[in-house]
Order: C-alpha cells, then structure tokens, then sequence
C-alpha cells in the first residue's frame, strides 16, 4: 500500500507526491461504495489543494526529513497493541454491507423514502445536507471560516509601504523571467482557466440532481484561481483578486448562509427552515439550498484562497529577507 | 463468515500506520501526513458502514429498490473539506515554528528550549 511507503520514505517530497496518490486512490474507493458527492470532494481536496498547500510548506521547511535517534520498536508496539484490540473490537461490528446493519435501521429510511416529497430535490446528500441538517452545515462552514482567519493571523504579515514599492518591482522582474519559460504551459493554462471556473459554477448549481454542492465547487473554484496565481506570479495574481476584497468574500459567504436562517426565524419558523422563503414549500426549499449552497461556496472558495496567497506571499517575503541580508 | 468483517481491518490497519507516523517520526509536516492517513482512514470507515449489497448512489431514481445510506456520505463530505482547514492551519503552525526555531524536527526544537532555561 502507498501507505506504507509513505512511512518509509525520507524525502518529503516523495512523501507529499504519494499522499496525493493515497488521495485519489480513496477517492476511487469511495465511487466503489457508492458514495459520490465524497468521491468528488475527496478527489479534489484530497488529491489536489492538500497536496498543493504541503508542497508550498515545504518549500519553507526544508524537504529532508532527519532521521530520528531513538528506536522505533516503542512506538512499534504501542501501535500493534492498539491496532490489535482495535481488531478484537471489531468482532462483534455488523458485516460488511448487509441491508439490516444497525446503521440503515434508523434515520435514514426515512430520508430516503420522503426526502422527496418533503424537500423535492433528488440527489438525498444534498437534500439531507442542506436541509434537514443545515444546523450543522453551518457550523462547518463557520469552522472552515475560523482555519481561514487562523491561517491569515499566523502568517499575514504587516510591511511598511516603502519595501512593498520595492518588493513589487522585485517580483516583478522576477516574474517576466519566469513566464518566458513556461510560454506553453501559460497559454494552455489560459484556455483552460475559463472551463475549470464553468465546472465549477456547474457542480454549484447542478448539486440538487448530481454529485456536487458548495463544497466541492468552492475547491474547485479556488483551484482555478490558484492555478492562475502559480504560473502567473503572486502579485499579478493579487492584482487581479485583491486580499481584502477576497476576505470580504468569506465573511459575506457565512453571513448570507445565516442571514437565510434568520429570515426563517422572522417568520415564526425553526431556524433554517426554508418553507417560509416561497409560497409553495418545495419551491421554498429549493431557493432556500440554492442560497446556503452559493454560501458555502463562496465561503470554501475564498477560505482556500486566502490559505494559498498567505503562505505563497511568506515564501516570498522570505526569500526577500534572505535576498536583503545577503 | 468472519470474512465480512475485511472493511474494519483495513480500517484498523490504515489507521495504524498513520498513527506510527504520528508517533514515531519527529518531523512535523510528516506528523501533519500521518494525520492525515488517520483520518482518511475514519472517512474510510464511515462510508464502508454506508453501503448496503445491491445498493446504488443515493440518487433518487426511477427503478432503483436499493440506495446507500446517505447520512454517512453527509458526514464525511464535510469533515473532508473541515479537515483541509485544519491541515492548513496545522501547515501555517509548522511554518512558523521553522521560523522561530530554524527547524521542524521535534528533537532539535525540544534541545533549543532546553538551552534557553
């Protein structure tokens, strides 16, 4: 397994470009056991933007791993200790796959057989997700948020505006260099840039009937954006989307999924139920998951972008410091 | 039939080894992977206990008896995306302890602490 190898390996690279394999691999796992809206999303996330955000850390860090003093064979059996009683404990685990396991007796019937008429949309991870558990839809998206504005507090980093004038024009010299060489890839990179942002749009709206929603369409997005930022250097990139306005972005993405819940509440309804939003109450919850889901979106995307640009923008403040001190 | 309980074990295995990387290794963005390992393990878990034989995706379709249980899948698409955030915030630490400390393996940041007192 690729697993192991990764265990093995000493080289972080190697290591990263493996757990990307391992990612994808899952995925393909996951589409196996019919679970495709978390195929899509593993594929993306797991295969894509971790593997992408590890190789920028990095390049900060250092690629060789040290080889450790002390030996190995402590851990080796609290590992084997634990993974052996966890092996006994499954012995008395339901088998694999049988219709009557405890986990299909309870809940889920019921939104398999009504989810259809109560909410009307036929892809049930959506309908479940956006609906009939939005509550806690919205505490992840509110957890994703708070990463977002950890990553920003750990990493941001305040310059006087004299060294920025400098530093642009530092970057930018830098950056000329670096587009002659990679003329191809830059004008492949541009055809393709408007179709990745069309799939992503699509999967946005499309999540009520196929795989697809906020979560993965945001990934999607924000991998766009940040193929953009790779080839076409972080300032320009910064150019085109600027910092603020893209943390302005991440905040209205949950305000707007909890302006929704609100709006529900003024009516004399639960929170977040979208009945009220429409007269007719399918209708109401379509719009109302059509307006969570853009939430979510607009939340993940600019989470994922704000993560990218703070740590790309301290490879590069880095290698400023390092360029002024010699 | 104690064959049928193949999906737990390799669950339980993945698990393991990223919990020796976890443990074994000083190297904190490799830490950061073997965490990473563990909780795909967990995904793995959750969405193995969501299929059912016979079953299809959780499409409401026309002719289809059988579907997975969705709930599982609703779980673990949001932990995927949760779990990303973390990792980078795990990502974002790891970088500024190089910065402060010159270095990410646990044994040298622990020797530099214990100069300072």
């Amino acid at each position: 397994m690729v697993a192991i190898a990764i265990v093995r390996m000493k080289d972080l690279f190697a290591v990263i470009m493996l757990s990307g394999i391992y990612g994808l691999l899952s995925a393909s796992f996951f589409v196996a056991m019919d679970a495709v809206d978390v195929a899509f999303t593993e594929a993306s996330v797991g295969a894509g933007i971790s593997t992408l955000l590890m190789l920028v850390a990095i390049t900060m860090t250092g690629r060789s791993e040290n080889p450790t003093r002390h030996k190995p064979v402590l851990a080796l059996a609290v590992v084997i200790v634990t993974g052996s009683l966890l092996i006994y404990g499954t012995l008395d685990m339901p088998y694999f796959g049988l219709a009557q396991d405890p986990v299909h007796l309870h809940v889920a019937p019921r939104y398999i057989n009504d989810s259809m008429q109560e909410v009307g949309v036929p892809n049930i991870v959506t309908s479940v997700l956006a609906s009939y558990r939005a509550f806690d839809t919205l505490g992840e998206v509110v957890v994703i948020f708070t990463a977002g504005m950890g990553v920003l507090a750990l990493l941001s980093v305040v310059r006087r505006p004299r060294d920025i004038a400098r530093d642009i024009a530092k970057i930018d010299s830098l950056n000329k260099s670096m587009h002659e060489e990679h003329l191809i890839l830059r004008i492949v990179v541009k055809i393709l840039i408007p179709f990745i942002l069309l799939f992503a749009l699509y999967v946005q709206f499309h999540g009520d009937f196929g795989p697809g929603g906020g979560f993965q369409a945001g990934v999607i997005f924000a991998a766009a954006i940040i193929l953009y930022a790779m080839l076409f250097g972080m300032s320009t990139a910064r150019r085109v989307i600027n910092q603020s306005f893209i943390q302005l972005f991440a905040a209205i993405g949950v305000l707007l999924y909890g302006s929704v819940g609100v709006i529900s509440l003024l009516n004399g309804k639960n929170f977040l139920d979208y009945s009220v939003l429409s007269d007719d109450p399918i209708a109401g919850q379509h719009l109302g998951i059509l307006l969570i889901e853009l939430g979510v979106g607009i939340t993940v995307a600019s989470v994922m972008v704000i993560i990218f640009f703070n740590f790309a923008c301290r490879k590069d403040d880095q290698q400023n410091i390092e360029n002024n001190e010699s | 039939m104690i064959l049928g309980l193949y999906n737990y074990w390799i669950v339980v295995v993945l698990m393991m080894v990223g919990f020796y990387i976890v443990i074994a290794h000083g190297n904190l963005i490799k830490k950061i992977v073997g965490l990473s390992i563990f909780q795909t393990s967990v995904f793995i878990f959750y969405i193995s206990m969501a299929k059912v034989d016979g079953g299809t995706a959780p499409i409401l379709a026309e002719g289809i008896q059988q579907y997975s249980n969705p709930l599982p899948h609703v779980l673990i698409l949001t932990a995927i995306v949760v779990g990303i955030a973390t990792t980078a915030l795990g990502l974002a630490l790891a970088v500024r302890i190089k910065e402060a400390y010159g270095s990410i393996e646990e044994e040298e940041i622990q020797e530099k602490d214990n100069l300072d007192c």
